[in-house]
Formats: structure tokens, C-alpha cells, sequence
């Protein structure tokens, strides 16, 4: 391995991959590394071989009848895409939303006192559905029409309200929403995950509102789509993005060393006892020390921010209430079990090719608080009825210590708590503009038309 | 044989491409497509995937041809590859005996990993540099050759592997076509000897897949199915289970048929 790479990215994740495809892109010369013989990293889908080896160091049990191996594509976490939101630009705009296949996610659900309901998608459902009285559906329309009209240039629009200033608290007071239909908005719409949300300036939540809107009526149903063969065939699809453009990949390779000079800067990796050499790292935090209690060169590259509980759950039916749906998001707001962070349950099914005839898959996840957090996702997993079998993880999440552009490593961050892509894609801007010195700008690839 | 457009619907096959590094696979691809050969390709860079239709009597099959984009050198080829192809190339060189181990290293790898239907052909390229080639190309050699060789007459790039037709060339043979075919005939897998570089048996071996590939298999895919009636850019709402289309246009095309 003599030759020398501009950039070596570290882990196969769909972080790492964007990173790689865009450099490969814009003329880097990129080599891609992976410890694991898959791609994907923490955002693999695993075959249920990988899945019982992962978690439980055996092959999956007969008893079970689970079907065959490779109908199965599990995600290790519980994403789906918002249908208008910077996933997709990024598919859209890097070309590479050709090696994939889509469908919307069947429908999006909330729990409110005690039972799950259907976050209406059309006006028809809106008009029907049980989580509002009639009068509060007249309230919250004055809201939605108001967030309809709202043009930052026409004063008249904002009706007395600054919403770059003034809290969210206000709007839902301007509007005199119950608190049932704040938690609604605020975490089935907005999906933000706690509520500090409400005392800080409404602008935000009012921008994810719209963002949510704009997906929902993007394919009707629910704002989600979701990849066929399922999320791990994202960071596939980016690293043939990066390949066709000169990338190397190698999988199942160890990285024994992380090369710094004297003055700390970036030199290389050493892998499997041969050093190669580059100007830049980009790396997911298992491979600058994340777990461990000290890196080799004795620098604390990574910290914990956080830990999130998720449950992988397989079913042989539908989850309860969803109306027999193919796939779902449920969410379980945190006023409604007494937390502060809410609790996600997101499946799939074999209509998106990622388990057997009449399997689903849920996942139950949510930011740890407690000692025990395997009690925390209960009210989670008592919502899906009888469960074959589950694997539990309770993931730390790691951030870098600094930017790194100092020494020229540049490390990324966890896959957080949220439902989607969105933070991913952020991460992804940061990033390049850490690595670069400058903002990303995402050029469409050319595209032959048929003549 | 252009012209007369049968109001046939062309059925989209996805066909991946095998073999080792510097085989010829791209090669292969570009002279199907677009009937080009380049003396010195560089490792493939670029092109997501090319299209090329073949007329057969009773059908249009419109090849979508997935190169490895060099992902094979460390045996890193994403599942994302295989998935759904319904056809594959698995490519040697005749003058590299061990190109054809690993040849057979890919065809167990696709009987693993990929659909079990798919055709598999095994292709030993650089059959220009041999002279005693059992493929005598019957059908068309004169405009096959007679374009490729307008092609090369441009600028001659100091190569060893130029003269095709000169005397002696005979001993760089490593594979000889009867150990490849007895091979490939145990496996099941369709067999040619052919020449990026001349085109000889190109067109051949593309005609012979979009001939074996049953179509019953692929004709009643639902989901594909859905999709299309879906349509481009079908932003309204879809019906249950449908999928759904995301860029407009996103496909790349090259014109042509064979």
C-alpha cells in the first residue's frame, strides 16, 4: 500500500458514506475502510445470521420458523426518511437516488391517553380523527392556515407574532391550543423529543412543522419514506457513488493505529501491520477511542453525550391499532408516561423486503434517564402484542472532542435518538465544512437523457 | 438494423458485470453500447450504469449493465450489487490462467448471494490476442472488425498487445476453450470467447442472454409493475404498497439497439 490518499474515511456508515461519495465527487482521492466484512456500520441492516451473531454470538434458533436468511435486511437503528426533507435532496441531487427503490411509510401514529391514534394525513381523516374536540379542530385549523399564509416579507401575515423572537409558548397562547394538541404538534409534528422546545423562539419548531406538512402531502399517508432491502442499502448506495468515482473500498479490515506526527497531525493508519498514508481522516467514533478508556496516543478524542435504549422486536402480525399497516411510526409523547424524552416505535415488514412472508419488524427506542432503562421502553414494547423475539441494546452516543481541524481528523457523530435523517445530513454539512474550509453546495451529477 | 419500431413494451433487466481487475470488463460494456473500444481504459470511473436495448424476434430486452466500479479489487462488492439482477457477465482473460480461478470464485459467489434464477455467462475476453481462437466469428465479422479497427487507427498508444493478427501470438493462450467450456457447461453457465477490442461475439453473447433470461420471472414483479403505473414523478397520492419515484429523469441512457 504505497500510495497516498488525500482523505481515509473509517467506518461504513451512511455519514461516513455521503462524506466519501461527495469528496470522491469533487476529485478526492479517497480510501474507505471498514473493520466489519458488511457495509453500513451503525447504520447496517443486518441478515438475521448477522442480527443472532451480532447480539447473541449463535445462529438464529429453528424453534423460531423465522423463514430464510436472506429475506432479511434488520436495521440496527429506527430511521425513516421525510419525504421532502435534505435525505432526499441529497438522493435527488447526488444522482444516486437510482440505485433505490422507495416506499411511503403506511402511516404515523401518536398515544394519547392510553391508546394510539392516526396522525390525519388528508382533510378527511382530520375531520374524523379522535385526537381533538370539535372545537380545538377549529383552533388548531386557525393555527395550520396561519402557518399556510405566514411570508416572511408581508408583516400582515404575522399577525402581532415575531415567531424569530417570541417563544412557541406564545404561538400555542396566541392560538389557545390545549396541551394535548401542544404535545401533538410539538412532538408528532415538530417531532422534537423533549420539550424544551416550548420556552426557546418558535421559529424552529415552526420550520419543522412546515417540513413535516410538506411530506406528508408529498405521497399522502404518512411524511416517511422508506428504502426497499432496507436503511443499510443507503450507505451502499452513496460508496458505489464514491467508487464509480475512483473511491477504494476495503471491508473487513482492522485498523490497528490512528498515525499522528509530533505535533499530533494526521499521518496515516495502520491496518493489518501495513501503514498508508493520507492528509485527512474522517471517522465514526469507534475508531478514535469511543468505549475505550484511553486511545493509544493518549488523547481523549471522543465523549459521551447521551445513551439511547432500542429494542429490535420481531413480530408475526401487524402492530395493534395500525390498521393492519405494512409499516408505521408511533409515537409515544413524553407527558403522556411521565418522562422527558419521548418514545419512538418504528416497523417495517416484508412489503419492504427486509424480513419473511408475515414478519415485522419493530424497533422501540428512546434516550435513556434511568438506571434501568430497560423499563423505560415498557410502555413501548406493551403496545405491540406478542413478541418472538427482541434484541435490546443500550447504545452510548459519542460527539468529538474538537474539530479537528488542527490535526486533520475529523470525527463524526452517533446516530442520535431522532425519527429521521434530518441531523444525519447536518452532520454531513458540518463536516465537509470542517474538512474543506468551505460550505458544502450540492451540484446535480449529469444526468444522459434518452434521446 | 435499425428502424421498424414494433409497438413491443422493452422489459428493463438489471445485468451485473464480474471478473477480476483489468479483465476487460468495462470494455466489454463499451463496445456493446456504443461499439468503441479505448487501448488504455483507466479503472472505470464515472458511469453509474450504462443501457443498451437488444432486439430479439419477439421481444425488446433493455439491458441496465452495472460495472463493479472497482469495488471487487478487495472483494468489497456491496449485496446492493447482486440485488435483483437478472443476468450476469463473468469476465477472464484468456491469457491469464489465473483470471479464470477467479472467475469461478464470482460464479459461486453469485450462486450464493444472488437471485437464483439468474443467467450467469462466462466470458473469456482478449480473444484478439490469440490467433487460433476457436470462435470463428461467423455472423457479421467484417463490420464488426472493419469499425474497430477505424477506431484504433486514431492514435496507436505504445502497447504490447497491438498486433492481433500477427503470427506467433499463440503461446499467450493460458485458458484454452475447452477447459473453460467443460466448466462452464458442469455450472450451467452460458460460454463465449470474445474480443472487446475486434467485437467479435460481443453482440453474440448479449443476444444470447436477453434470449435465456426467462422472462415469465420478471414479467409479473409487482412492485416494478406499481411503480411504473405510478409514473414519473407521481407526486400525488399513491395507492397502498406502491412505490414511489423520487427524481425526475434519473436514469442514464445510451441510444442504440443491437
Amino acid at each position: 500500500m504505497d500510495e497516498e490518499y488525500d482523505v481515509i474515511v473509517l467506518g461504513t456508515g451512511l455519514t461516513e458514506c455521503i462524506l466519501s461519495g461527495l469528496l470522491s465527487v469533487d476529485g478526492q482521492k479517497v480510501l474507505h475502510m471498514d473493520r466489519n466484512d458488511y457495509y453500513g456500520g451503525d447504520s447496517a441492516s443486518l441478515n438475521l445470521t448477522q442480527l443472532y451473531q451480532k447480539f447473541r454470538g449463535t445462529p438464529p434458533p429453528e424453534s423460531l420458523q423465522l423463514g430464510r436468511d436472506r429475506d432479511y435486511a434488520v436495521d440496527l437503528i429506527p430511521k425513516f426518511i421525510l419525504s421532502s426533507g435534505e435525505l432526499t435532496r441529497m438522493l435527488v441531487h447526488t444522482d444516486v437516488v437510482r440505485y433505490l427503490e422507495f416506499k411511503v411509510v403506511a402511516g404515523s401514529y401518536v398515544y394519547r391517553d392510553g391508546r394510539i391514534s392516526k396522525v390525519p394525513s388528508t382533510e378527511m381523516e382530520a375531520v374524523r380523527s379522535p385526537l381533538m374536540g370539535l372545537f380545538e379542530k377549529r383552533r388548531a385549523r386557525n393555527f395550520f392556515q396561519y402557518l399556510q399564509n405566514w411570508k416572511e416579507a408581508d408583516p400582515a401575515t404575522h399577525q402581532g407574532l415575531d415567531i424569530n423572537k417570541c417563544s412557541m409558548k406564545d404561538v400555542y397562547t396566541k392560538f389557545g391550543l390545549e396541551a394535548g394538541t401542544q404535545d401533538f404538534i410539538g412532538h408528532a409534528m415538530a417531532l422534537w423529543l423533549d420539550d424544551d422546545y416550548i420556552t426557546k423562539p418558535a421559529r424552529p419548531t415552526i420550520d419543522r412543522i412546515i417540513l413535516y406538512t410538506q411530506s406528508m402531502a408529498r405521497y399522502g399517508k404518512s411524511p416517511y419514506i422508506y428504502p426497499l432491502y432496507g436503511l443499510g442499502e443507503l450507505p451502499q448506495a452513496f460508496a458505489r457513488l464514491s467508487a464509480i468515482y475512483g473511491g477504494t473500498y476495503m471491508l473487513d479490515k482492522q485498523i490497528e493505529s490512528v498515525n499522528v506526527d509530533e505535533n499530533g497531525v494526521f499521518t496515516g493508519v495502520t491496518s493489518g501491520g501495513e501503514t498508508v498514508r493520507a492528509k485527512k481522516v474522517i471517522g465514526d467514533p469507534s475508531y478514535f477511542g469511543a468505549g475505550k478508556d484511553l486511545e493509544s496516543g493518549g488523547k481523549v478524542r471522543v465523549i459521551e453525550i447521551g445513551k439511547v435504549i432500542r429494542a429490535i422486536c420481531i413480530l408475526k402480525h401487524p402492530i395493534p391499532g395500525t390498521d393492519d399497516s405494512d409499516s408505521a411510526q408511533i409515537i409515544i409523547p413524553q407527558n403522556q408516561v411521565g418522562r422527558r424524552n419521548d418514545i419512538y416505535i418504528a416497523t417495517v415488514s416484508s412489503a419492504h423486503n427486509v424480513a419473511a412472508q408475515n414478519v415485522w419488524i419493530a424497533m422501540v427506542s428512546t434516550i435513556v434517564e434511568t438506571s434501568v432503562p430497560e423499563r423505560e421502553i415498557l410502555p413501548g414494547l406493551q403496545l405491540l402484542g406478542n413478541v418472538v423475539d427482541k434484541f435490546v441494546s443500550i447504545t452510548p452516543l459519542y460527539a468529538p472532542t474538537s474539530p479537528g481541524t488542527d490535526e486533520n481528523i475529523f470525527i463524526t457523530k452517533s446516530y442520535d435518538a431522532t425519527s429521521h435523517f434530518e441531523t444525519v445530513v447536518e452532520e454531513v454539512f458540518d463536516v465537509w465544512q470542517r474538512v474543506k474550509g468551505e460550505k458544502l453546495v450540492l451540484k446535480k451529477r449529469e444526468v444522459e437523457l434518452e434521446a | 438494423m435499425a428502424s421498424e419500431e414494433a409497438p413491443v413494451k422493452a422489459v428493463q433487466v438489471k445485468l451485473v458485470l464480474l471478473g477480476e481487475a483489468a479483465v476487460g470488463k468495462s470494455s466489454l460494456v463499451l463496445r456493446f453500447c456504443s461499439n468503441d473500444f479505448n487501448e488504455n481504459t483507466s479503472p472505470t470511473i464515472g458511469a453509474a450504469f450504462l443501457t443498451q436495448k437488444c432486439r430479439l424476434e419477439n421481444r425488446i430486452v433493455k439491458f441496465e449493465i452495472w460495472d463493479t466500479a472497482g469495488q471487487e479489487r478487495f472483494h468489497s462488492l456491496a449485496p446492493m450489487y447482486y440485488r435483483n439482477a437478472a443476468a450476469a457477465v463473468v469476465v477472464y482473460d484468456i491469457t491469464k490462467a489465473a483470471s479464470l480461478e477467479k472467475a469461478k470464485a464470482w460464479v459461486k459467489e453469485l450462486q450464493r448471494q444472488a437471485n437464483p434464477n439468474i443467467v450467469i455467462a462466462l466470458v473469456g475476453n482478449k480473444l484478439d490476442l490469440v490467433s487460433d481462437g476457436p470462435a470463428k466469428s461467423v455472423d457479421e465479422p467484417a463490420e464488426a472488425t472493419t469499425d474497430a479497427e477505424g477506431d484504433d487507427s486514431t492514435p496507436p498508444p505504445p502497447s504490447t498487445t497491438a498486433q492481433p493478427s500477427s503470427s506467433d501470438s499463440d503461446d499467450l493462450r493460458q485458458v484454452s476453450t475447452a477447459e473453460a467450456e467443460t466448466y462452464a457447461k458442469e455450472s450451467s453457465l452460458l460460454f463465449f470467447e470474445a474480443s472487446a477490442k475486434t467485437g467479435a461475439n460481443v453482440s453474440e453473447l448479449f443476444t444470447e442472454i436477453a434470449k435465456t433470461i426467462p422472462m415469465e420471472s420478471l414479467a409479473p414483479k409487482p412492485a416494478q409493475g406499481a411503480a411504473a403505473a405510478g409514473g414519473r414523478g407521481g407526486r400525488q397520492e399513491q395507492g397502498r404498497g406502491e412505490n414511489v419515484q423520487l427524481g425526475e429523469g434519473q436514469q442514464a441512457k445510451k441510444g442504440g439497439c443491437c
